[in-house]
Parts: C-alpha cells; structure tokens; sequence
C-alpha cells in the first residue's frame, strides 16, 4: 500500500472539497437552465421517494413509540404524563423525523446513486454521454438532486405524522392515556418556528444526500472494487455530513428565531 | 446521405487539402508526470480515414478523446472541423460533440437502456419528432445487420453484437467524423472481420472522415486494401492497378512521438527500422 504525506492528504481533501463545491453549485445552477429533463426527474422521485417510503414510515413509528415509551418514566417521576404528545410531538417535528428520514434515505440512496453512477463511470457510459453531446450533470446529477431534495420533505412529513401515531400508539394502550389528550397537547405545543426547522432541514439533507452520493459515483475508479469504495464513502460521508448540518443549522435557527 | 457505391471507381475521394477536418498542431500532454503525447502534429482530411498505430500505452486513445475534448492538453492546439477544441467551454463543446461519433473499445452502451433507447440517445435529445427517430434507429440498426436486437439490452447481446450496436449509435446522427477506440480489440477473427467490413462499408459508403485506433495489423491492413461494393453488398479486394483510393492513412506513435504519417504504400517502402519490426 501506498504510504502518503500529511501534506498529500491535505492536498487531497482541499481538492476534495473544491470538486464537490463545484460539482453541487453547478447541479444548482443546472435547475435554472436547459435542456430539463423532467422524465429523468420523475423517475428518480419513484425511485427515491416511493421506494424509501416503507423504510422511511417504520422507522418513524418505531421512533416516535419508543420515545414514548422511554420518556413516560421520566415523566411519570414528575407527575407529567400528560405531556408525553407534547415531547414525541416537538422531538418528532424539530428533529428526529428529518434526521431520521435522512439517514434511512441516505443509506438506501446515497449508496444507490454512488454505486449506479460509479459504475457508469468505470464503464466508460459517462465519457460515452459527454461524447453523444449530453452533459451528464444535467442529464444524470441536477435530476437526483431535484427529486432527493422535494421527495425527502414529503418523507420527513410522513415521518412526522407516523412517528406521532406510533407514540400515540404506546400512549394509549401501554400508558393508558387519553387519545384527545395526547393529540391536544401534540398539536398545541407546535409554534412555527419548530414547523420551520423541522421542514427546512429535510430539504438540505436531500441535497446532501444526492449531490454526495453523485460525487462519489462520478469518481469512482479502479473497477467494481473503486465502485464498492465509492458506495461505502457516499453512504458515510453523507450520513455524517447530515448530522453536522443539523447541529449548526438547528443552532443558527434556535438563535434567530429566539426557539428555547 | 452521402452517395453510394457501385462500382470500384466510386470509392472514396481522396482528402482534400483544404478540408482539414481535424488538426492537432505540436500537441503535449502528461498524465501524472509520464509524459503521453510530445509535440503531435497531423492532419485528417474529409473522407480521410486515418488509422493510428501503436503499442499499448503509446497514446491511442488519449488522442480521440483530446479530438473529442472530453481531456485537454497540456500544451499545443486541436481543431476540430475549424473549432479550437482547447479554447472551447464545455457547454460549446457539447454543441461540436453532436457532430462526431465515437465508438469505444468496451462499447460503453447504456446497459440500463434497451437497444433502442441506446442507439436513439443521440436523437432523443435533439427533440427529434419519434417517428423519425424509429425510422432513424432502425436504418442504423439495419446498417449494422441487427435490427432483429432492438428490443434487447446490451447485457444480452456477444461482445462483436455490442460493438455493432456502438457502431449504429455512433453513426445514427450521420456525423461528420468517426472516432473509432480499438473497434476489433478482443474479438475473434470472424467477428474483426465483420466489424472491419462495417467500417469499410460506412468509409466508402457515406466517405465520413475517420480516426480508427488499432494494434491489430491485419485490421489496418484488410482498411487499405478493400473497398466496398454496394450492388453487391459486400467488401471486396482492392484489384492491383487499380485507380481505387480507398482513402486510408497510417499514423505511428512511438514514445508519444509521431514517428510516420502516410500511406500504405509509403509505409511499405520505409526503411525505418522501428516501423519494419513493428509490421513484420
């Protein structure tokens, strides 16, 4: 194996980071210029968004009943089981219903669209595409990231409104409390500010997610193995990318929108 | 269309000077310090087929796609049908890259799209109404004998079938030039044979101008020494005496340097002691 330099791996995150910038800004800019391959588009959106819904739904209820179920404890300690909605209701929306669509999502299709487009690459279909006249961002990058971006938001709803059943679920029948009461207290304690956070991040983890995982497919190289390298780094890297946006972006929102 | 042959005098006209249609002038270039290319310079005339010759490594296939634009070089000048290729934006060279085709070693056909869809890729995206695409794809398909595989995906064709359907892909636009990567490497004789006679018969047949990269010598040499009979629907030899130009040129790459650039005749009159080994 080949020994490297701390200077040539800086060098080489540096470049990293550089074609990625350019690569998502230029995905960007392609949804605002043509050809728009709406076809392209739709497929993708099934593909993404329907093909991730069973995944995505029980992972949201099995959340939001486990949540409550651990918090009621606690709760009970204080004599406040009946704001066990108004904990899965704010932990769902703010938080675990996007974060959670969006590791399922990048895990099912950061990996998917690094693998499919990584062996396009080592099979020379990309070169075949630039040389047929098409540019493959438009045609293959700008499509994935469109369709991750708006299929995630609906996910992450769908999450929500599941995750809040399975607690009201858990509610119920295992902590015999009040269905009215569950859902008047889950849907009260909601302000915008917590719909705001909770249905902005979905939408820059499905652009994490698409625009990562075309980067790796695009350069990927070394043949199945450099594939199964790039499906691997796509699926991680987006997965941690989402969790450090959420972190700043849910501490830049808290502080402008004054969310305690 | 181009006109079609019938008889040898038909064939395809020589180059004409001042119709260059790919120019590389003192072309340079390096991939990770091993320098690939140094100082290239010929010229492809229309209805020109140039056959470029060399070991593996030699630079080959860096030459189509610095042609083709999809890699730049370090230094020196391309032109492609009068367009300066290394000053070209992407989105421009998009625009040129409609007017060439490229057939590539391993294929390279979109293996999630049918035969069809492969060979219509070109025309689907120029908006081309679907009736005319059909008849298109079906007049590319038929041109390379397959039409009967229009339904297939490229995971159930042969290698040689593959390279057929690459070949009507590359071709359905009736482009200007035709890039060819190692079109024969790693098929058996027969197959070479039939892929060879397509290339003849689409030379003689539409006279596009053509840059074939090979190491095969028997391939170059069946190029030269045939011609395409269109009555007859098939290749035949070239008869000795003949005034047939069959409009095909060797270019041999040495150390990334171009050490000849001729015809066949010229090439067999070289006393280069580098270019006898090499064709002996």
């Amino acid at each position: 194996m080949e020994i490297r330099t701390p200077s040539e791996i800086a060098m080489e995150t540096v470049l990293s980071v550089q074609d990625y910038t350019i690569l998502a800004s230029q995905a960007v800019a392609n949804v605002f210029r043509k050809p728009r391959y709406l076809a392209d588009t739709l497929l993708q959106a099934d593909s993404i968004g329907v093909g991730s819904l069973p995944v995505v739904v029980l992972a949201g209820m099995s959340i939001g009943a486990v949540l409550a179920l651990q918090s009621s404890n606690t709760l009970q300690r204080f004599g406040s089981l009946s704001l066990t909605g108004q904990l899965v209701s704010l932990s769902m929306v703010r938080e675990l219903g996007a974060v959670i669509s969006g590791l399922m999502v990048a895990g099912r299709n950061a990996s998917g669209i690094a693998s499919e487009l990584g062996t396009m690459k080592v099979t020379e279909q990309i070169d075949a595409m630039r040389a047929l006249g098409t540019d493959p961002l438009k045609k293959l990058v700008t499509p994935r990231v469109i369709a991750t971006t708006i299929m995630l938001f609906f996910l992450t709803v769908i999450a929500d409104l599941v995750g809040l059943g399975g607690g009201w679920l858990v509610s119920r029948f295992a902590l015999a409390l009040d269905s009215n009461q569950y859902w008047t207290t889950a849907w009260q304690s909601l302000q915008f500010a917590d719909v705001f956070m909770g249905l902005t991040k979905p939408l820059l983890f499905g652009f994490i997610i698409a625009s990562v995982g075309c980067y790796y497919g695009l350069t990927a190289k070394g043949g199945t193995q450099g594939v199964g390298r790039a499906t691997t780094q796509a699926m991680v890297s987006s997965s941690v990318m989402i969790l450090m946006v959420d972190f700043f972006y849910t501490k830049l929102l808290m502080t402008l929108m004054h969310v305690h | 269309m181009g006109t079609t042959l019938s008889s040898p005098q038909a064939a395809a006209p020589p180059p004409n000077d001042s119709q260059k249609t790919i120019v590389f002038e003192r072309v340079s270039i390096a991939f990770d310090e091993r320098v690939v290319l140094d100082n290239v310079s010929f010229e492809l005339g229309r209805g020109e087929t140039k056959m470029l010759l060399g070991v593996l490594g030699s630079g080959k296939t860096t030459i189509l796609k610095l042609a083709l634009g999809l890699i730049k070089p370090d230094s020196g000048d391309i032109y492609v049908l009068g367009e300066h290729v290394n000053a070209m934006s992407e989105d421009l060279l998009f625009e040129l890259r409609r007017k060439m085709g490229m057939v590539f070693q391993e294929s390279a056909l979109f293996d999630s799209l049918t035969v069809r869809e492969n060979v219509a890729f070109r025309l689907i995206e120029e908006g081309m109404p679907p009736e005319e695409i059909e008849r298109r794809v079906r007049e590319a398909l038929r041109f390379v004998e397959l039409e009967n595989t229009i339904e297939q995906f490229p995971g159930e064709l042969s290698g040689g079938m593959k390279r057929r359907v690459g070949i009507a892909r590359a071709i359905v636009d009736r482009p200007e030039i035709l890039l060819y990567d190692s079109p024969t490497a790693g098929l058996d004789p027969v197959t070479s044979t039939t892929i060879i006679e397509l290339l003849v018969k689409q030379r003689d047949v539409y006279h596009t101008s053509a840059l074939m990269t090979t190491h095969r010598l028997p391939d170059t040499l069946i190029m030269a020494g045939n011609y395409f009979d269109v009555k007859e629907n098939k290749m035949k030899p070239i008869p000795p005496g003949s005034s047939i130009d069959a409009g095909t040129t060797f270019l041999l790459l040495k150390d990334g340097k171009v050490i000849f650039d001729g015809t066949v005749e010229e090439l067999a009159a070289s006393k280069d002691e580098y270019i006898r080994e090499y064709f002996a």
